[in-house]
């Protein structure tokens, strides 16, 4: 109304200058949604605001003798099956093991003997808490303890120990030594050994 | 001897003079934007001039650093195999440095140089002078809807860089080169936090259109009124801003980035 008014009475020079006011709002306008188009894009495409769920859940504990790469907020599957995130990570004062908390997506329970595991997604990827579920015919209740943990892989243990146990085959080894070659010898028994 | 230690002492004070000066300038500005919030028409004129018309430079300029980005990570992830990972190298290198910073600096060269070439006319044509004698203080009617369109246009400049530059980097990634698309988007999703990495990317834009604002109008506001004062304070626009900008990124990112 204001416009038309204004518009009425003006000039057309006036009108022109109306009209360059309007366009410029426009304009303006048009950029200010662009950013916030690229702001929800960036997001809910690129980044993980489509995961926060809103769902609340319960949190329970679980003791580990090694946590690994474990952080905050890295996913608990069960079955592969995303159903919750870790909360925080504290080391148990009493029994120096790391006190992991979880929270589980409301809706999703477990037997109360269920099981909990650090693994890893591929060979060196994210590590991740697994739960696999017991046969107790009651629940996890929030705020409940898993008993039963099983320690995030360390690689350089594993390596560390793959090296001992070759050392100790060696070690053990030397007296047959002169034996291993002997096989090697005759096609049928080499054929043998690739079996 | 003696004038050696006199002009050491001449540029130190000087320096902490015209430091002085730029501050007092700058409370100044701030104390002039709630009147610019009042008369927000001018505001919108000047995010026309300093935001809307600088959208092809920075979503060109977001493109081709994205598309150049998804290429490069491409050969140097390759022989890990771990190419799915192109989309996330990409996405947090634009949201957190790239984005804010050459969005900056494009904005510095854009618009930076037009403000204090615009102001630094108006004082040469004694435009500003005839504002005061009509009692109308040119700090609340030109600098501060300026300072104010800058502040608010500079984040929304650096998302849509973001935003054009994960795009890009998808065009190269998905459609050129063949990564998975459903790999090139989750491990993004997985690793990209909104709060930590694109909200703290708009703080430091937000920072950085202060800092480019400021010294754009700076500069102009005290240009020498002649035209080689407005072709020097116009380089110096560039110059300063960009270094500032690029030092208070690092002081930003050892803020904000120094936990993993």
């Amino acid at each position: 109304m204001d416009v038309l008014d204004a518009v009425n009475a003006a000039s057309s020079k006036e009108i022109g200058l109306v009209m360059a006011k309007k366009r410029t709002e426009i304009l303006v306008g048009v950029f200010v949604l662009l950013g916030i188009f690229a702001l929800v894009f960036l997001a809910l495409r690129a980044a993980n605001l489509s995961s926060f769920s809103t769902v609340k859940g319960y949190q329970v504990r679980a003791r580990f003798d090694n946590i690994g790469g474990l952080k905050v907020r890295a996913p608990v599957r069960s079955a592969g099956v995303a159903v919750g995130h870790v909360v925080s990570i504290a080391l148990d004062k009493n029994t120096y093991q790391g006190l992991v908390v979880m929270e589980i997506n409301q809706g999703v329970s477990f037997p109360a003997d269920s099981s909990a595991q650090i693994l890893t997604s591929g060979l060196l990827g994210d590590q991740y808490v697994g739960i696999e579920p017991g046969a107790d015919d009651k629940n996890l209740k929030a705020g409940d303890l898993i008993k039963q943990t099983q320690s995030a892989v360390v690689l350089e243990k594993l390596i560390g120990q793959m090296i001992f146990n070759k050392a100790a085959d060696a070690g053990g080894g030397t007296s047959p030594a002169p034996a291993a070659p002997a096989p090697a010898t005759t096609p049928a028994a080499s054929g043998g050994a690739s079996k | 001897m003696i004038a050696v230690v006199e002009s050491i002492g001449r540029r130190t004070l000087a320096a902490f003079s015209a430091l002085g000066h730029a501050a007092f300038f700058f409370m100044d500005l701030l104390r002039h934007v709630p009147g610019a919030l009042r008369r927000f028409s001018l505001v919108i004129a000047q995010m026309h001039a300093i935001g809307y018309n600088s959208l092809v430079i920075i979503t060109a300029s977001g493109v081709a650093v994205g598309c150049v980005l998804a290429l490069q990570m491409y050969y140097a992830l390759v022989p890990y195999g771990a190419s799915e990972s192109l989309g996330l190298v990409v996405n947090l290198s634009l949201v957190r440095e790239l984005g804010p910073v050459v969005t900056a600096l494009l904005f510095a060269g854009r618009a930076g140089t037009a403000l204090t070439a615009e102001i630094g006319l108006m004082k040469a044509g004694e435009q500003l002078s005839a504002m005061e004698l009509m009692a109308v203080d040119p700090r609340s009617r030109v600098l501060a809807p300026r300072f104010l369109a800058g502040i608010l246009s500079m984040p929304i400049l650096a998302i849509l860089y973001s935003a054009v530059g994960i795009l890009g980097a998808w065009l190269v990634a998905v459609k050129l080169i063949g990564v998975d698309p459903g790999n090139f988007w989750s491990i993004m999703q997985a690793r990209v936090d909104v709060f930590r990495d694109v909200g703290n990317g708009i703080v430091k834009s937000a920072v950085f259109g202060v800092i480019c604002t400021a010294v754009a109008l700076y500069q102009g506001y005290e240009t020498q009124a002649t035209p080689e004062g407005v072709a020097y304070a116009t380089t110096r626009t560039v110059v300063f801003s960009s270094l500032s900008v690029l030092a208070m990124d690092f002081i930003l990112t050892a803020w904000m980035f120094s936990t993993p």
